[in-house]
């Protein structure tokens, strides 16, 4: 069992980060973290009562076993490695980075790709220029945690005007119950530059009953003109709490689009935000979740408006099973300012048994009068008259309710312009859909 | 065998409320029978309860196609049985394509290790669709979604052509259909007349009749057949309305189970 660190604080922060050998301004920077995670309260989630949660078990730090090939990695994890060879590839294992994989022609381009402590080494001014500026240490104590302790993590830099082909791939696994797992993933993609990359979360750790807790986070910077998509699919075990915090700042023209799957089996709090900084800029966010068992999810999807004509769509689908509950929130944000802005966003639940809890919140904050904002959101069991009609066809009872519930997710899962990660979540979704 | 298809002395409620009451009727392969009526006299009802959509509650009365127990199959048993009907408002239904809807079907009744090759499956589709002038697109569609209501008539009009079924109910195919639409329709239904499957055509207007011939037309009211004969009875009512028939037969509210 890892300790409960309820004496986690400054001291705590600073001596891990010496004992890790990290940079002197890392570690004061640690230091700072250190003191709010003490201080700071949890955030507050409409209506997930988080406090409940063992959110205070932060593990020990546990490297995980560096690998010279993906092939050595256990074959659980290899086999979620997506078909495109060709590409990049970054792999966390428990409380480090043990491979990474970046093409030649990609590194003489200038394109940076290592373990964010690396970076924080290497690539210093990079680092402390972007690390928790779209996602605040002092934002709540989750956050202060993250900023205190996060391990290995990713750096990517995309310089500008280079357009990367093939996805790069991070996967961010977990073996060990008493794990410090705490990914930091930072993504700088500079003027003009194009980029998507697909991050997988899993862990190998069932039948335990010890609480693991990731308590991730995402940093994207599109600089202007840049183009990143970001696909997220987290599938760990039901023992393990998912924290995961995603903030996007885009630039003038920049393009983001986020596409998450939450399948993971446990609890889950996640929060996908845009910042439109930049006129012009642009955000799309599809999210899909499979609730199961007991699980509570909170999933919020958010974009905030400052530049003028800047647009946002969020659409969340989830299917909840079971006895899993999940509060979706939506909220769009546009700010004086941000003339013919553009925000749209749909929540949709459909909940397959009586037990099964949804509720969608879709929140529109505009302070300016020259926009545009849409909402929609429903909360719904699988429509009577649909199976009836599919039924009328021959299609036994199991089989229409499998058509209409993957058909829920279909809308975003067929738009996913990753064909290897389509296939991907297909396959998740067979198997958490049952 | 030809196919034998019959209903006796079927009444049905829905939220307590009888709609049919007492319905005979007995179709055989190869022939076109025709119910014709004023809204509200419980066609689409009798429909439905065929079909065995759960709102409608059989409370008497026996349905069986070859000998077989109708009543007693669910849904999508029925449908299996050769039972098909083609729907007045079809569902729509995001995220199933029209192609894995109808494969769904015809290999629900092939069975599991005999399925339809793809190929096959996308070539049939391909050419019936052609027939019915419908534009390929509509095979990648969302089932009905999107689709106006003619388009959806042709919908119902393609699964009941991919599906070959025995006995076949069509609900009001011609409702909303223009000319040239209902002429397509009209030519689909007429594709399909063979010796070992037969029609139920349900429709207020004797428009369709003019291109698919029945053998018999059936006149309903207040939730029974209250006359039948052959196509000249459809003619008739196309000509002088349905005063006539309430005026023999002494009714004066042809409804059944209104408000």
């Amino acid at each position: 069992m890892s300790t409960p660190t309820t004496s986690f604080g400054r001291e705590a922060a600073a001596a891990l980060a010496r004992s890790k050998n990290e940079p002197a301004w890392l570690v004061a920077w640690r230091e700072e973290a250190g003191e709010l995670a003490s201080k700071l309260d949890l955030p507050k989630p409409e209506k997930m009562p988080i406090q409940r949660w063992t959110l205070d078990q932060y593990g020990t730090h546990r490297p995980g076993n560096a690998v010279t090939a993906a092939a050595e990695l256990p074959a659980a994890i290899n086999e979620l490695l997506l078909a495109e060879e060709q590409g990049a590839l970054i792999v966390q294992h428990n409380s480090s980075v043990v491979f990474t994989r970046l093409s030649e022609d990609l590194k003489a381009k200038g394109v940076v790709l290592t373990s964010l402590e690396e970076a924080a080494r290497t690539h210093e001014k990079l680092v402390r220029d972007h690390l928790m500026t779209a996602f605040a240490k002092d934002e709540h104590k989750l956050a202060a945690v993250h900023a205190a302790l996060w391990n290995g993590g990713v750096f990517l830099y995309v310089p500008r005007n280079v357009d990367i082909e093939f996805p790069i791939q991070a996967l961010m696994f977990a073996d060990d119950a008493e794990a410090t797992f705490m990914p930091h993933i930072l993504i700088v993609a500079d003027t003009n530059s194009r980029v998507s990359f697909v991050e997988q979360a899993a862990t190998l750790i069932e039948g335990e009953s010890a609480t693991l807790l990731h308590n991730s986070a995402v940093e994207v910077f599109a600089k202007a003109g840049a183009h990143v998509r970001y696909a997220a699919v987290h599938h760990m075990d039901d023992v393990v709490i998912d924290v995961s915090y995603r903030r996007a700042t885009l630039e003038n023209d920049a393009r983001v689009e986020w596409i998450v799957g939450e399948l993971h089996d446990g609890n889950t709090l996640t929060d996908t935000k845009s910042i439109l900084k930049g006129n012009g800029s642009t955000s799309d966010t599809k999210i899909i979740s499979i609730g199961t068992g007991s699980q509570r999810m909170s999933l919020t999807t958010q974009a905030v408006h400052f530049g003028k004509s800047s647009e946002s769509d969020m659409v969340t689908r989830a299917v909840m099973k079971e006895e899993a509950t999940a509060i979706i929130n939506g909220i769009t944000k546009i700010e004086h300012g941000a003339t013919k802005a553009n925000g749209q966003q749909t929540e949709k639940v459909l909940m397959l048994s009586p037990k099964a809890r949804g509720d969608a919140n879709p929140i529109l904050l505009i302070d300016e009068d020259d926009v545009k904002a849409g909402h929609a959101a429903s909360v719904g069991q699988v429509n009577e008259e649909q199976l009836y009609y599919l039924m009328s066809r021959g299609i036994s009872r199991g089989e229409a309710e499998r058509l209409i519930i993957h058909g829920f997710l279909d809308p975003v899962v067929s738009e996913i312009p990753l064909a290897g990660l389509r296939e991907q979540l297909h396959r998740i979704l067979e198997r958490k859909l049952g | 065998m030809s196919t034998q298809f019959e209903i006796r002395g079927l009444k049905s409620q829905i939220e307590g409320k009888e709609i049919l009451k007492g319905i005979d009727l007995k179709i055989q392969g190869g022939e076109i029978h025709a119910i014709m009526g004023p809204n509200g006299t419980g066609k689409s009802t009798l429909a439905s309860a065929l079909m065995g959509h759960p709102k409608y509650e059989v409370t008497e009365g026996e349905v069986t196609l070859n000998g077989e127990d109708v009543l007693e199959m669910g849904v999508d048993e029925r449908a299996r049985a050769g039972l098909f009907l083609g729907m007045q408002y079809p569902s729509e239904i995001t995220g199933v394509t029209n192609a894995d809807f109808l494969r769904s079907a015809i290999n629900a009744r092939r069975g599991e290790g005999n399925e339809i090759s793809l190929i096959k499956f996308v070539r049939q589709m391909e050419g019936k669709m052609k027939e019915l002038e419908m534009n390929p697109e509509f095979m990648h569609r969302y089932l009905n979604e999107g689709f106006s209501g003619g388009e959806k008539k042709r919908n119902e009009i393609l699964q009941m052509m991919m599906l070959d079924p025995k006995i076949v109910v069509l609900d009001e195919i011609d409702s909303g259909l223009d000319i040239d639409a209902l002429k397509i329709v009209a030519a689909g239904v007429n594709a399909m007349r063979s010796p070992e499957r037969g029609f139920l055509i349900i429709t207020h207007y004797q428009r369709l009749l003019n291109y698919v011939k029945p053998d018999f037309v059936h006149v309903m009211m207040q939730g029974r057949i209250v006359k039948s004969g052959g196509p000249e009875l459809a003619e008739r009512l196309e000509a002088e309305g349905y005063d006539w028939v309430k005026e023999e037969l002494g009714i004066v509210d042809e409804t059944v189970g209104q408000a």
